[in-house]
């Protein structure tokens, strides 16, 4: 499934040495070749958040650059040690606050691992619908901020239209629009709300005529064309030696993705594409993004088509260890309400062990490793961030490339900072 | 023998595998995990580094776990809980370990979980040579736990500001213990 590319991107490897994350120049360089030394951020407005660069600069080209992050970072992993199994689902979300669902999935899935917990169908494709609605909105953010840092200011408007109709989604299934926590241990949160059916399908028609409206805007714009192809090179290589993964590797010849070659949740049932282009550009990674979310419309469908026939089912197992009893019970059932009340205060316990869990988020691989000790609060919680992998590359992909492209090259590798710093 | 164990016999450095949760773990020698790392990304195919994680082991199954109950003076995982009986879990063997998730990415994918256990004070050798995408993980782990990595060209702090003093992921980093900058009582 995965091949690595017969078309080279380049010859050998563009991954500096001997660190790999730092493009570094001799410090002779200064004075004698007239290099100017130019700090970017950390509050810049095209770089997605607080992210510093230090670069060197050889006239327009750059000779040197150094990533410095760390200025969003939280302590999400220490906080999540404190608080009971129940209580951290929210955070997760909060990490990386553009696909706030995807990592609210996988923290959930990793629990559910270790609790070694059925999940009832009904939960696992609406798990996968919202999973891609996210990565829908995702990219959608992405298009908007990356067209618009590189001058298209149109697409923003555009990207940001629909962005508003999976909020609305969003909003109508959990009552926010962001950082949603509908996803439980066990299933979702609540039921599927009455209409949500119809918008959703409105959407889903919607949608692949907004991907072309897009594709339209910039596939002819010749400024865009030249400011993005052949502009921030990785080769497949260099990407897999790097830990990259998600849209990177994609853009840059390897046929991998996980919902299709390791799946999870019922991904093995859906019928959908890969797409996958050999440029390793900057062009090429907008165009796997925008078929992402073509194909995620139509993963959507086929999960809005099975979750009507399972209307009245159920949308979270019937463990009362770990899940809340029904709400109406409580005023009936004294075990309902004991078990309640001992879930919100003590939270439940979960089995000793360690496990890891791998999504395919919208930025790539999202990981969670989970230690347990056997209590009701994990020893230790790990994001694995596809964001931080994401920058890392940052020094590779810039390589030689003129000081006005590192913006489009920093936005095609679509890092969001709350995701890299946690 | 199962065929996984099979497969990761002739392992340098390997001391046991143990299986849990359908997950792989490889405990190999702390001493050897260049050695490990490179047999295993050039016998076995795993072209991917997909992330290091670290885990302080410090305190872990000093008391029984069965649930918390909240008091006066705030929530005591020593109190007696109700869920379940209380158990001790079992010690680990050193206060560290440093868990390596690899990942192959070809048509037959498979994932591993190379963990090394030291304790506090002892250096692992980098990988940064194996796979170069482990200079960022390394620098985490070596800002959150303290724990070096021997040959790494640029082992400093990553996400913590650089004069930080402590590594805050240890189970010995106090929780709230920090001053509050910018306060205006300074």
């Amino acid at each position: 499934m995965s091949t690595l590319p017969a078309a080279r991107i380049y010859d050998g490897t563009r991954i500096p040495a001997p660190v790999p994350t730092i493009l570094a120049i001799d410090p002779d360089a200064h004075v004698v070749d007239d290099i100017l030394t130019v700090n970017f951020g950390p509050n810049h407005p095209s770089t997605h958040g607080v992210l510093r660069l230090v670069v060197d600069l050889d006239g327009e080209s750059i000779a040197g650059i150094r990533a410095v992050i760390g200025y969003l970072h939280t302590g999400f992993e220490k906080t999540m040690e404190q608080k009971s199994w129940w209580k951290s689902i929210p955070y997760p979300a909060r990490v990386d606050y553009v696909s706030f669902q995807a990592n609210e999935l996988v923290y959930v899935l990793a629990i559910e691992k270790l609790l070694g917990l059925e999940v009832p169908p009904k939960a696992t494709w609406m798990r996968m619908c919202l999973a891609e609605l996210t990565r829908i909105h995702s990219h959608l953010v992405w298009f908007g901020t990356s067209a618009l840092e590189i001058g298209a200011i149109t697409a923003w408007w555009y990207a940001f239209r629909e962005r508003d109709m999976v909020l609305d989604l969003f909003e109508m299934v959990c009552g926010t629009r962001m950082h949603t926590r509908y996803f439980q241990a066990g299933g979702l949160a609540e039921d599927i709300p009455e209409g949500f059916f119809e918008q959703a399908r409105a959407f889903c028609k919607r949608m692949p005529k907004a991907v072309d409206e897009y594709e339209g805007l910039l596939d002819k714009n010749a400024i865009w064309l030249q400011r993005t192809k052949g502009i921030g090179l990785l080769s497949a290589e260099d990407a897999l030696a790097l830990s990259q993964s998600g849209p990177i590797v994609r853009a840059s010849g390897i046929d991998w993705d996980l919902r299709r070659d390791m799946p999870y949740l019922a991904y093995d049932e859906v019928d959908f594409e890969v797409p996958v282009y050999h440029g390793g550009d900057v062009y090429d990674r907008y165009k796997v993004r925008m078929d992402e979310m073509r194909e995620s419309t139509r993963i959507i469908r086929q999960c809005l088509d099975r979750l009507e026939t399972m209307r009245g089912e159920p949308w979270i197992a019937d463990d009362r260890k770990v899940v809340l009893p029904p709400r109406e019970e409580l005023h009936t059932s004294m075990e309902s309400l004991i078990h309640h009340f001992k879930i919100v205060t003590e939270g439940y316990t979960v089995p000793e062990g360690e496990v890891y869990v791998a999504t395919e988020s919208p930025r790539g691989e999202c990981g969670c490793y989970l230690v347990s000790d056997g209590g009701p609060k994990p020893w230790r919680v790990k994001f694995r961030a596809p964001s931080f992998a994401a920058l890392e590359a940052t020094a590779a992909c810039s390589r030689g490339a003129a000081i006005a492209d590192l913006i489009a090259i920093v936005g095609s590798l679509d890092g969001v900072m709350g995701d890299v710093d946690r | 023998m199962t065929a996984a164990e099979t497969t990761y016999a002739g392992v340098p450095g390997l001391v046991s595998t143990v299986s849990s949760f359908d997950e792989l773990t490889l405990v190999v020698d702390p001493t050897r995990i260049v050695e490990t790392c490179t047999h295993l990304r050039d016998e076995v195919g795993f072209n991917v580094l997909v992330d290091i994680s670290a885990t302080d082991y410090l305190g872990y199954a000093d008391t029984e776990v069965a649930g918390y109950i909240g008091t006066p003076a705030g929530r005591d995982i020593n109190a007696v809980g109700s869920q379940g009986p209380r158990r001790v879990p079992e010690r680990k063997p050193h206060r560290f370990s440093v868990s390596y998730h690899l990942l192959r990415v070809a048509d037959d994918p498979a994932r591993v979980r190379v963990q090394a256990w030291i304790d506090e004070g002892d250096e692992l050798d980098t990988v940064i040579a194996v796979w170069p995408g482990a200079d960022w993980y390394e620098r985490e782990v070596f800002d959150f736990f303290g724990i070096g990595f021997r040959n790494h060209p640029n082992l400093t702090r990553i996400l913590m500001p650089e004069d930080w003093v402590g590594h805050p992921l240890r189970k010995d980093y106090p929780i709230g213990g920090e001053p509050v900058r910018f306060s205006g009582e300074e």
